[in-house]
């Protein structure tokens, strides 16, 4: 079953003056358990299509399913709802809450979907372990390497128990080691517990261990790639 | 999870926090020390003129105070009797007071001569106490005590003879002269250049007017009796022949006076305030521009608009609270100083507060109600001023906010 399903997706920034088209009708369904690369050059609509799947951006035409829900007629309050239970964000720059603890930042959401303490407690540890930073759980951001704060950020994304994980150039601003770190933990977590990811990625090093590549090029898919 | 967002995101700019909270704390601490010593000093005007004087309510015949007559003088026996009985009032001070002309030689001052029982007026003025030569008067001297700016003004001392002359009772001439038995100083000016004291009898004969007085002082302990105890005083006495007036009454001026210089200060807070309002607003743009890309990643993550919102709020209240509270501490010692050690003014300075009826000390007054009061006004400016980065989160777009 689709876990995501774009129908005609359109995008058009300044339509009233000088229009941009960035998403020219996208037509795109992901399955659960896929490891996906959304991939094309600078300009292309990547992070477009990533917002609107994430439901932070809305399209200017066709619609965005995701879970079979359509999403594009949702509030902006509804929306943040339906984020906070479905959707895992990995951002390029991290974002973690500085003035949080790993801790804190994986728990954050959990909190908000007034989960157990107990239950909190649990799945902080077990997230952290399965990032390896067992033992950086009382470190505020600021003390911990990119690398670090990037796998801190997947657990946060995981920590929800999300329908899949959006990740945009997650690893831009990593280097070799902590790249292959954080694609190590990505694909074993896609793996063994079957949690679907979708990237935007300008790095060879992901699209290489990708096991779907999407290839957007001017606002339409171009390529369709599945690998063994 | 808000709150503690909203605490840690306080300690995120140390220096700025520091500077803004330094800011309201100097607000607090100027405006506390000010409104203090404004009231200390207008709660020892009063205290001098109504409790060293007036009391708090005082009885006279229907028309007297509007006149100030001698002519208006009642006698004394039938109206003390209901006075006494009531609970609330310690001390009935009956008085003969009226204009007078007083000389030494070549010298001559208007007075205001009250005759009184010395040791009832004792209970309740403490007169003995403002005493700095001679001795207090006693209920059988024939003999005057006067204030030291009358001394001066007429270049009296203790044993000098003081005349007076008036016009008494129904017309008569009242003249005598007397032996000065003793000099107060007051702390009021206006009292201290025009009192001359003589025990009632004393004075009744000088007025022609024996047995009679032209006013009853109560002495009240508590202020929050005034109220009953002249309400009583109303349904008791005989209102188409007795006036009953608490000191607000009698002394309109000193009441406007108070209020009018209270507005004034109303308007350095409103100023003082306002300088802060845009330093404590200067921090919050600040902070709302510079985390409006954590803003949008909260969004994202699935934090509700109306709960980052709150988190927010409450930053700047708790940034506010902690300017006003390290306000409040560090103006409590300086209050309770000068307090204890009020500032005295001399020279020119102290003659021109006197030329204006004020004596020149002013105690700072110790009241929690004027802290609080400074708590409240930041609380209500920074919960005013948060309103602003409230209405940027509730704009925001989170896709704009983090490519900005």
């Amino acid at each position: 079953m689709a876990v995501i399903k774009t129908k005609g997706v359109e995008k058009t920034y300044n339509p009233d003056k000088i229009p941009v088209r960035a998403l020219k009708g996208v037509d795109l369904e992901i399955a659960e358990g896929e490891f996906t690369a959304i991939v094309g050059p600078s300009g292309s609509g990547k992070t477009t299509l990533l917002n609107i799947i994430g439901g932070l951006d809305r399209p200017t035409g066709g619609y965005v399913e995701v879970g079979g829900e359509d999403i594009s007629q949702m509030s902006d309050n509804e929306l943040i709802d339906f984020r906070k239970e479905h959707i895992g964000f990995v951002f390029q720059a991290y974002n973690l809450i500085p003035v949080l603890t790993a801790r804190e930042n994986v728990e954050f959401v959990m909190l908000l979907q007034n989960r157990s303490k107990a239950e909190r407690d649990a799945r902080v540890k077990e997230l952290l372990h399965a990032v390896g930073l067992e033992d950086k759980l009382d470190k505020r951001p600021s003390e911990l390497s990119g690398g670090q704060q990037q796998r801190v950020a997947v657990a946060r994304a995981l920590a929800p128990k999300p329908t899949f994980i959006l990740a945009d150039e997650p690893t831009a601003n990593l280097d070799s080691a902590s790249t292959a770190n954080l694609l190590d933990i990505m694909a074993r977590l896609n793996r063994e517990e079957h949690i679907t990811f979708v990237f935007s990625t300008h790095d060879q090093r992901v699209i290489d261990r990708a096991r779907r590549v999407v290839t957007l090029v001017d606002g339409v898919i171009d390529k369709d790639e599945r690998r063994e | 999870m808000l709150f503690r967002l909203a605490r840690r995101n306080i300690w995120r700019n140390r220096r700025r926090t520091f500077i803004t909270a330094a800011s309201i704390l100097f607000a607090v601490l100027f405006a506390s020390f000010m409104e203090s010593l404004q009231r200390g000093a207008w709660d020892n005007m009063i205290a001098n003129v109504v409790n060293y004087y007036f009391g708090y309510v005082q009885v006279h015949e229907q028309g007297y105070w509007e006149e100030q007559s001698i002519n208006k003088a009642f006698p004394l026996a039938d109206s003390l009797n209901a006075i006494q009985k009531i609970e609330a009032v310690q001390a009935v001070l009956p008085r003969l007071e009226s204009f007078a002309l007083a000389s030494a030689e070549n010298n001559t001052a208007g007075v205001l001569v009250a005759g009184i029982q010395p040791e009832a007026e004792n209970s309740m003025t403490r007169l003995s106490e403002r005493l700095v030569a001679g001795a207090y008067l006693q209920e059988s001297d024939e003999a005057a005590l006067i204030a030291s700016g009358v001394a001066d003004r007429l270049g009296l001392g203790v044993g000098d003879t003081l005349v007076i002359i008036s016009q008494g009772f129904r017309g008569v001439n009242a003249a005598g002269k007397y032996p000065i038995k003793g000099i107060a100083e007051f702390g009021s000016p206006e009292l201290n250049k025009q009192m001359v004291y003589l025990p009632l009898p004393v004075a009744q004969y000088f007025y022609g007017a024996p047995g009679r007085v032209t006013s009853l002082a109560l002495k009240i302990e508590d202020q929050g009796d005034i109220g009953p105890v002249m309400q009583q005083l109303r349904t008791q006495l005989d209102t188409a022949a007795y006036e009953v007036m608490d000191w607000q009454e009698m002394l309109p001026d000193l009441v406007e006076a108070r209020e009018l210089d209270t507005a004034g200060n109303v308007i350095v807070y409103f100023i003082l305030y306002l300088i802060i309002a845009f330093g404590i607003f200067g921090t919050i743009l600040m902070m709302a521009k510079e985390r409006e890309y954590e803003f949008g990643v909260l969004i994202s993550i699935g934090l509700q608009r109306w709960q980052l919102s709150v988190s927010v709020w409450m930053e700047v209240i708790m940034l506010g609270l902690l300017g006003a509270l390290s306000g409040i501490l560090l103006s409590i010692p300086v209050v309770l100083y000068f307090k204890y050690n009020p500032i005295r003014f001399s020279g020119d300075m102290a003659s021109s507060l006197e030329k204006f009826g004020f004596e020149p000390i002013f105690p700072a007054t110790f009241e929690p109600q004027i802290f609080l009061t400074q708590a409240l006004y930041v609380f209500v400016l920074t919960a005013v001023l948060a309103i602003y980065p409230m209405m940027k989160i509730r704009k925001l777009k989170p896709v704009e906010a983090m490519r900005n």
